[in-house]
């Protein structure tokens, strides 16, 4: 208590020079804050944006295989049949299965073109993606079964293709070719997780893209949909028992498909977040330690320009323990408040940036703690050695000295 | 009663590289209490070795050191910070208050190292500002002091222990005339109304005229003392 108290007096008769030394601190800290937020809120508008896609999801996606020796990558096999699917609807948990043919071609319409994504599906597919309307209806299942040259067209595609803003409604679209009816348009969903523009894509019956489009009897990816996130697990594993057995896969052959649950890939990117998060909490934290050295550094010269007070102290009666403690409380104290102020100034800044960019912005409490704590152990660490060398003074030469 | 000082054959030799330099060569004198004494001798004499040692600033390579009856000679660093505390006080050539703050403050500032109350502390420090005639000055930072008037913010501080002892180094070497006549009353009014002893090294002998009893150093030795009249 009296020691606190003698540091407290000597710091704020030096106010100007105690603020500067804290400065170093400040800004690590605020920086730590800031740095970490930024990072979490990344993380976490990722995973709403993966959730958004529909967490009960289950993608099937065919495996590698071997050609002439050399090894496709995975999505190279062309394994995934629609009767694959057929199959699938039928596992107890699933709610809806839709193939996907994904071909990319220029599309033309009046007098616009525009390259896009068509994507061949099922009418189950919105159901799939919690994909809304935005006009007209989806194609039917009658349209699949009869291979319809119908189309449903995504935001980007109607503004690309419309762009005076007239209904696209019973417009024909040209797709390699193949001229398409259009029956609706689809909601703006926005970018998706990993920065693709969702909207960019034209629907039509799977069953026409691949007799009209792609000419072959597989299809790129089988969207399976659970009945709930606690059947996610099951169906996962029910799916990959009935392809093997459709495929004819008895171990040791390796699998030509893969079926990954969206709980997975959003997992994976959330764990990439993390690594962001952590290196730049660590570029931060390199910041609150050169503060820390600037702390060393005031208290070093703090003891040379008061050497004689030192002599004084010492003189009228201060064991050198007690010159010891004052120094490094006044070290833990600036780095202490230093630290709080970082804190706070983190927080604004924070909240500055959520404001400006829109960012959702997250700021664990765990890392307000540790910033804090960190930065009492910086005090201590650095302002010990400026402190052991105040005590060790001799008091007749402190006192002597100019 | 115990004298103050007694010390017998007292010797310092300080190591100057593979130098051997000695600071005290035999030194032996007693202070009794209630004596004013002024030690004397050109720089080098040893007079200031023989202060720090007295002051328990520092410790002597042999001899031996009774204050107040207790031999001191071989104490560890804390305890001569305690007898320091409790039993001794400082004034210096340049009066070393803290800056920016206050006369009662700095008074306050070896009863802090004491362990005195705050209540008390500022009611001792301003009784002693009283006597020194500073109690005006309170409130005042040192740079808004004359010297001699900080001189004597630092007297009143060397008091609030009541020390058995007040060691004063050259109190008056950065004052002009008007101010070190000042000090020097000062200091014998307080031997003579309170008892206070008071040992100064000076090397001014108008300054030493003020002390009851005079001892003059050279190389480390005591070659006169005008209450011994050892011949010189």
């Amino acid at each position: 208590m009296k020691t606190l108290r003698i540091a407290l007096d000597a710091l704020l008769r030096n106010r100007a020079r105690s603020l500067l030394t804290m400065l170093g601190v400040i800004i690590g800290v605020a920086a730590v804050i800031v740095t970490v937020a930024i990072g979490a809120g990344a993380r976490i508008s990722v995973q709403n944006q993966i959730n958004s896609l529909g967490s009960n999801l289950i993608v099937v996606m065919p495996g590698s295989v071997t050609q002439s020796g050399a090894r496709t990558g995975s999505g190279g096999a062309s394994t995934l049949t629609p009767e694959d699917g057929m199959a699938i609807a039928k596992l107890p948990g699933v709610a809806a299965v839709s193939p996907v043919v994904n071909v990319r071609s220029q599309v033309v319409s009046g007098g616009n073109n525009w390259q896009t994504q068509v994507s061949g599906v099922a009418p189950t597919y919105t159901f799939v993606r919690s994909w809304p309307m935005d006009s007209g209806t989806f194609f039917t299942q009658n349209d699949v079964l009869s291979a319809a040259k119908v189309a449903v067209l995504g935001q980007t595609v109607v503004q690309n293709l419309f762009p005076d803003g007239s209904s696209p409604i019973g417009k024909t679209v040209f797709i390699k070719g193949v001229p398409f009816t259009i029956v609706g348009t689809l909601a703006a969903l926005g970018q998706s997780g990993l920065g693709q523009d969702q909207d960019d894509t034209i629907m039509i019956p799977y069953t026409s893209a691949m007799q009209r489009l792609t000419g072959q009897t597989t299809v790129n990816t089988l969207m399976v949909s659970a009945q709930d996130a606690q059947s996610v697990a099951g169906v996962q594993t029910g799916v990959t028992a009935l392809l093997e057995q459709r495929h004819r896969i008895t171990p040791p052959q390796q699998d030509d498909f893969s079926v990954r649950n969206l709980q997975d890939i959003a997992a994976a990117a959330s764990s990439t977040g993390a690594v962001m998060e952590f290196l730049l909490a660590g570029v931060a934290a390199v910041s609150l330690i050169v503060g820390g050295i600037g702390i060393m550094n005031i208290m070093m010269v703090s003891v040379t320009e008061r050497t004689r007070e030192i002599g004084l102290r010492m003189a009228v009666g201060a064991r050198s323990r007690v010159i010891l403690r004052q120094f490094l409380t006044e070290s833990i104290v600036l780095s202490t408040v230093g630290g709080l102020i970082g804190v706070c100034c983190g927080l604004a800044g924070t909240g500055l940036v959520a404001i400006l960019a829109k960012w959702p912005m997250m700021i664990p409490p765990a890392w307000i703690a540790f910033s804090v704590l960190f930065s009492a152990m910086v005090g201590i660490f650095f302002g010990y050695y400026p402190a052991r060398k105040a005590a060790n003074l001799r008091p007749i030469e402190a006192l002597r000295f100019e | 009663m115990a004298s103050v000082v007694n010390v017998k054959d007292l010797r310092k030799v300080y190591e100057l590289g593979s130098q051997q330099v000695v600071g005290l060569a035999g030194v032996d004198l007693r202070i009794e209490p209630g004596e004013f004494v002024a030690v004397m001798g050109p720089s080098g004499s040893g007079k200031s070795t023989f202060m720090h040692i007295t002051g328990l600033l520092d410790e002597p390579s042999s001899g031996t050191y009774e204050f107040e009856g207790a031999d001191v000679s071989n104490l560890s660093d804390d305890d001569r910070a305690d007898i320091r505390s409790r039993r001794l006080g400082f004034v210096f050539q340049s009066y070393n208050l803290l800056a920016r703050t206050s006369a009662v403050e700095n008074v306050e500032l070896p009863m802090l190292y004491a362990g005195v109350p705050d209540a008390e502390r500022r009611r001792i420090a301003l009784e002693k500002m009283e006597i020194v005639g500073v109690e005006r000055l309170a409130n005042h930072a040192s740079n808004q002091m004359s010297g001699g008037q900080q001189q004597r913010v630092a007297i009143a501080r060397s008091l609030v222990n009541d020390p058995a002892l007040i060691l004063a180094d050259e109190p008056t070497g950065a004052l002009d005339t008007r101010s070190s006549e000042d000090v020097m009353r000062l200091f014998t009014q307080l031997n003579e109304e309170r008892g206070i002893t008071i040992l100064l090294v000076t090397h001014e002998a108008d300054v030493a005229a003020y002390a009851k009893r005079v001892v003059m150093f050279r190389d480390g030795l005591i070659v006169s003392d005008s209450a011994t009249k050892v011949a010189a």
